[in-house]
């Protein structure tokens, strides 16, 4: 063997050491910010971090999740935070997914935010609550031909503490094609006494990433990560009845909030009117359970509402669009001198109509709620 | 043997009458894609600029030193290409770090021209045309600049165009294609002047 074959091999190894060093010394140097120190909430909690990376993996090693979809490759635009410190202007990269609102707030995509200097942020105060569980798939139902009811255990003894309404992130492996992990945010069905426990439905979207993975690989016994709670979906506690909505998987909230309330025996405090809308009686589900709930609970009305009833089944119960079905009962049935607050999750073509019809009603748009689905 | 040119000479030639783009058709793609809006063809000029400078330097010293005296020169393109995006790299975490401003501006293009054919190209022709060390930091930094007039002279032309009349076949690529042809045409009006090779 002549030894000049080896001298290229070894000359392009020895290059690529010499400036993969280089990088990695340049990196250390000048990429080296030290530490800094986040202010959240005007004082209210001070982290020591170390400088360099970006805003949202800083957090996310201390403790603080910021909702992301894409985990911080800059393609979603939910991990806003706003920045009381001047840590300089918008990068391009930012600015397609912030409004000129946000833009002048000087809200941030944290994920494209690199903690140089010292920085005062503003974040909501459930985010601190957030944190990440390791669960196992305990249980999965099929509720209906396309929705399926998955229940996760947590692991280690972990206890969660949210409010009925929130919603956690879901990650599931790679499979098939989809080549990394991916996360998606669902509504918690369970209930929040039920520290042990979180529950979700989850509806198959054609092509969605992980409703066809919860579709079609999800097992029981299956590891799983959670990252909950997050959002500001839960019941405003006031006198006024709640005029609830909801289409498909958007149940999962209202199922948690209503057994929550009759946990803490807060069922018979005000009205409650929910309605639920579906094509046809395939679409239904939790049924029995609604109708022994309304009949238990006085305040509790429940009104399913099918759009295509199928010819010859003998569905006694609402017809018609839930729009058309939610105008006639805001006209007629509930009582109009009462304060009413609205809560709504589901599609945002069904939350936009049923938003314009609650406002038709004079119902005051800072009194309606709502989680739309993404 | 290295040519006997006057450094002003090629400075100016670089620039003019062999620009990289409007001569040699390099670079062509951000070229076409980044000369629609003046204020980002702007930054990817300056970076060019930059880029080419340091990277022809670079490489210059790395044939020398290590290609040539270990007889590997057919090497060059794969070891100009790793010099070029650890270089690219490097300085993108010393613009970020030294200034916000220069950052916003020209680092964020950075990435974009690592795999640059402009960039590789200029590489080429130091080792083809067997530039000292001074003629090809100099070659560098002209091909740069000439990089740097032909897209904002294409950019400023697009703005214009916007508002012209231009048939719907021809809309987009089709006439910015056409107005690169004329330019090509107006740059090698200089070419009678003076020809480096």
């Amino acid at each position: 063997m002549n030894a000049a074959y080896f001298i290229a091999p070894a000359a392009i190894a020895t290059i690529s050491a010499v400036l993969a060093a280089l990088i990695s010394i340049t990196d250390s140097i000048v990429n080296n910010y030290g530490d800094v120190v986040i202010n959240i909430n005007d004082g209210s909690k001070e982290l020591d971090v170390k400088g360099g990376a970006n805003m949202l993996v800083t957090l996310a090693e201390t403790g603080i999740f910021i909702p992301s979809a894409c985990g911080g490759r800059g393609s979603c635009g939910e991990c806003k935070v706003k920045v009381t410190s001047d840590i300089g202007p918008h990068l391009p990269t930012e600015i397609p997914y912030l409004s000129k609102e946000q833009l002048s707030e000087n809200v941030r995509l944290s994920c494209q935010v690199k903690l140089k200097t010292d920085v005062a942020i503003e974040v909501p105060e459930y985010l601190f609550k957030v944190q990440q569980y390791d669960g196992v798939v305990e249980s999965i139902k099929d509720v209906t031909h396309d929705i399926k009811e998955v229940y996760v255990k947590l692991s280690d003894g972990a206890e969660v503490d949210f409010r009925a309404g929130q919603y956690g992130q879901i990650e599931v492996p790679p499979y098939g094609k989809i080549r990394e992990r991916t996360q998606r945010a669902y509504s918690m069905a369970s209930v929040p006494a039920d520290t042990t426990h979180l529950g979700f439905l989850i509806r198959l979207v054609p092509g969605g990433i992980v409703t066809t993975y919860v579709h079609e690989h999800m097992h029981e016994g299956e590891k799983m990560k959670v990252i909950a709670p997050f959002g500001e979906f839960f019941v405003r506690e006031t006198d006024a009845a709640m005029i609830c909505v909801a289409g498909g998987s958007g149940m999962a909230p209202f199922r948690s909030i209503f057994y929550d309330r009759i946990a803490k025996g807060k069922m018979e405090e005000r009205d409650i009117w929910y309605f639920f809308g579906a094509r046809t009686e395939k679409d239904l589900f939790y049924l029995d359970e609604l109708k022994k709930m309304e009949e238990e609970h006085e305040c509790f009305h429940f009104i399913a509402a099918l759009s295509e009833p199928e010819e010859g089944s003998g569905w006694s119960g609402e017809t018609g669009l839930i729009t058309e079905v939610l105008d006639k009962y805001l006209k007629e049935i509930v009582p109009s001198d009462q304060p009413k607050e609205g809560y709504l999750c589901g599609s945002p073509g069904m939350l936009d109509a049923c938003m314009a019809v609650m406002r038709n009603h004079e119902m005051q748009d800072e009194k309606i709620y709502f989680d739309k689905f993404a | 043997m290295t040519p006997v040119i006057s450094p002003f000479s090629l400075f100016f030639a670089s620039i003019f009458t062999s620009n990289i783009l409007l001569a040699n058709f390099l670079g062509m793609c951000s070229f076409i894609s980044i000369s629609k809006d003046m204020k980002s063809s702007n930054g990817l000029g300056l970076a060019v600029v930059v880029v080419l400078t340091v990277t022809t330097g670079v490489n210059w010293a790395v044939l020398h030193l290590i290609l040539i005296p270990l007889g590997l020169v057919y090497l060059r393109f794969i070891v100009f290409i790793i010099v070029i995006a650890a270089v690219v790299q490097m300085l993108e975490m010393i613009i970020d770090r030294v200034s916000q401003t220069l950052y916003m501006s020209l680092g964020i293009f950075l990435p974009l021209i690592t795999v640059n054919c402009a960039i590789l190209g200029v590489s080429l022709f130091m080792e083809i045309r067997n530039y000292s060390f001074i003629q090809s930091i100099i070659f560098g930094l002209g091909s740069g600049l000439g990089w740097w007039l032909a897209i904002m002279l294409l950019s400023a032309m697009r703005k214009k165009i916007e508002k012209a009349p231009v048939p719907a076949g021809l809309q987009g690529s089709g006439i910015t294609m056409i107005t690169i042809g004329f330019m090509a045409m107006a740059f090698m009006g200089f070419s009678g002047m003076l020809q480096v090779q």
